[in-house]
């Protein structure tokens, strides 16, 4: 039996890395066909088909996927489970929006944030935000599953499967799209980048956190926060990091006037270097930062910045 | 209209899980419990509701201990009107399934007749982020998750979700299922007559089998064990003792 990825494709485009990485994780279980479902969506479909390790992609291009709105996903996914031992998702909001849903009308149970494959029915996810690491088995015959795409490497390029196109399911949802409020930036995604400078309460304002976009600016990172800084409006919510936010693990990993909480560490702790500013010797970050740096935050950003020149 | 929230006894979010010597779970014995924030928020918002007209009675379930109980009375200071307790486990280490809770809750829809189900988004416990959506596919409701604005317009629901490229705007036709996000509302601090009042509010003691749903586990724990520990770190003294080592030690600097 073989393995059917659920690939991120929305508004027709797909979201590569953390589709690649959830792939990397998918052939660990078998043949994997892709499927690839939104509206305009032949440009994903080529761009998984190059993708190595994919054996087909299933090409649904219907306006009803447009957004991934959960109804008519489960409902296509569903009708396809038949011949797929696992379904696998990536961990990213619109997969945990659908894998649930998908294995409660197949009646399994959902394995979230799966970091690592120990066999077909072995699997091995974080509890307690990461302060527990649980290895379960599971006895239901499918398995539904979203992959904690930060624990994989992406797959990569080199690939040529077929693309097969196939019929939308007629579904009738009680839930419609209205609009996006997504701010544009040029900066790289939190997720895929290997530097990422982060901002807590400690920051201040909105106008201050502007310290480090230009300290991110110059690393070439991308920018994230806490949760504190996003609820006090300092940062927009989709750059939170942490158990509730994105989780992350770049190559470095700068945090400055964040203290450390469990929640935040959650998401970050298995960068690869973590750097810590904070004025405060006793906040908690400093017990997993590689780097700390007891200091005025506006005294040290600046002069980092600077020093980047 | 009726609203349900589903809650959940949970490690207290301040408290650090400790895992067993014996790789069975966490200790939660002796251990600080609360309701799960996500579920705070959901009661929060229900209340609001209320406040606001739309909503006519809120009824809290938890499933789980006997001890969940605490939990509810939480809820029910909070401003719930009544409370359902399912007693599904006799010890803490006993961990109810989303499946399962999902085709209880579902159970309890269908006697209690709500408009809507607000469930919280995670428990922080199982970080399962399930429930609500599996929920909203035994009954065919509306699924809305990760909900952080919601205005009721008529059988019609105007939501923001908290989603990865920033926020979405969504429509969707009551009845509806719903998970809370953080920034969908700040929790109310109970005040101690709300309290002593909540002592008197009905709670209904129920049983697995009231509803005809077999409780036990897709999954089978075999071990849980402690993260890998990161390396102790070192102390600079100045930013170019930092940018210096970040170069020349790190190597993640160029
Ligand atoms: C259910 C739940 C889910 C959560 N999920 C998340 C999550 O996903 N991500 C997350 O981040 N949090 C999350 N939290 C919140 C978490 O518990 C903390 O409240 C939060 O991480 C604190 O953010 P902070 O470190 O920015 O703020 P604080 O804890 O207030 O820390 C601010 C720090 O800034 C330092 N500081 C102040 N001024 C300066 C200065 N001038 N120079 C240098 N340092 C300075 C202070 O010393 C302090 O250490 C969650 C909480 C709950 C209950
Ligand atoms: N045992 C339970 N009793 C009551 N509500 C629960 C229980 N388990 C989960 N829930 C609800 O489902 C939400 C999501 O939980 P989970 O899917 O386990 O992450 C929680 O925030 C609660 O609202």
């Amino acid at each position: 039996m073989s393995v059917l990825l659920i690939a991120e494709v929305l508004e027709g485009q797909l979201n590569k890395d953390s589709t690649a990485k959830a792939l990397t994780a998918a052939v660990q279980l078998g043949d994997v066909d892709v499927l690839c479902a939104s509206s305009g969506c032949g440009d994903a479909a080529s761009e998984l088909a190059a993708l190595q390790g994919v054996a087909k992609v299933l090409c649904a291009n219907d306006a009803s996927y447009e957004y991934a709105i959960a109804e008519p996903m489960a409902a296509l996914i569903v009708s396809l489970a038949d011949k797929y031992e696992h379904i696998v998702f990536p961990a990213t909001t619109s997969g945990k929006n659908i894998a649930p849903r998908v294995a409660a009308l197949l009646d399994v149970m959902v394995i979230s944030e799966v970091m690592e494959i120990k066999g077909a029915d072995e699997f091995v996810r974080p509890i307690y935000a990461g302060n527990a690491i649980q290895t379960v088995t599971t006895a239901d015959a499918k398995k539904v599953m979203t992959i904690r795409t930060a624990s994989f490497d992406n797959a990569a390029d080199g690939g040529s499967a077929a693309i097969e196109e196939i019929a939308a399911v007629a579904c009738d949802t009680p839930v419609a799209w209205v609009s996006n409020e997504v701010q544009k930036s040029d900066r790289p995604e939190l997720t895929s980048s290997s530097v990422i400078v982060s901002g807590g309460r400690g920051v201040g304002s909105e106008e201050d956190f502007k310290l480090i976009e230009a300290l991110a600016d110059k690393l070439g990172a991308a920018v994230g926060a806490s949760r504190a800084a996003v609820d006090a409006g300092f940062a927009p919510n989709d750059q939170q990091v942490g158990q509730t936010g994105k989780i992350v693990a770049p190559q470095l990993y700068i945090a400055v006037g964040i203290s450390g909480a469990i929640q935040h560490l959650a998401g970050m702790k298995d960068s690869k270097v973590i750097v810590a500013i904070n004025k405060d010797e006793d906040a908690p970050i400093f017990q997993v930062a590689d780097y700390g740096l007891v200091a005025d935050l506006f005294d040290a950003v600046p002069e980092m910045t600077a020093a980047l020149e | 209209m009726k609203i349900l929230v589903p809650v959940k006894r949970v490690i207290d979010y301040s408290v650090k899980a400790r895992v067993k010597s014996d790789q069975s779970g966490v200790e939660l014995n002796n251990v600080k419990m609360s309701i799960n924030p996500f579920d705070e928020i959901a009661v929060e918002e229900a209340i609001r509701m209320k406040e606001a007209g739309t909503a006519s009675e809120i009824v809290v379930v938890s499933i789980g201990v006997e001890k969940s109980q605490e939990t509810l009375r939480t809820a029910l200071a909070m401003g719930a009107d009544r409370a359902i307790l399912i007693k599904a486990a006799d010890t803490v280490d006993t961990d109810i399934e989303p499946l399962a809770v999902a085709k209880l809750l579902a159970k309890v829809t269908e006697e209690e007749a709500p408009g809507m189900v607000i469930l919280g988004k995670q428990a922080i416990d199982n970080d399962m982020n399930a429930t609500g959506q599996m929920l909203s596919a035994l009954l065919g409701w509306s699924q809305v998750t990760y909900a952080s604005k919601i205005t009721v317009d008529g059988d019609t629901l105007n939501v923001t979700r908290e989603v990865d490229a920033g926020l979405q705007n969504i429509t969707a036709k009551l009845p509806a299922v719903i998970t809370a996000d953080l920034r969908l509302n700040e929790p109310r601090y109970v005040k101690l007559p709300n309290i002593m009042k909540a002592k008197k509010k009905p709670m209904d003691i129920k049983t697995p089998e009231d509803y005809g749903v077999d409780v036990s586990p897709r999954l089978t724990i075999t071990s849980v064990v402690e993260p890998p520990a990161r390396a102790a770190g070192i102390k600079v003294e100045s930013v170019t003792e930092l940018m210096d080592k970040l170069k020349n030690e790190a190597g993640v600097l160029s």
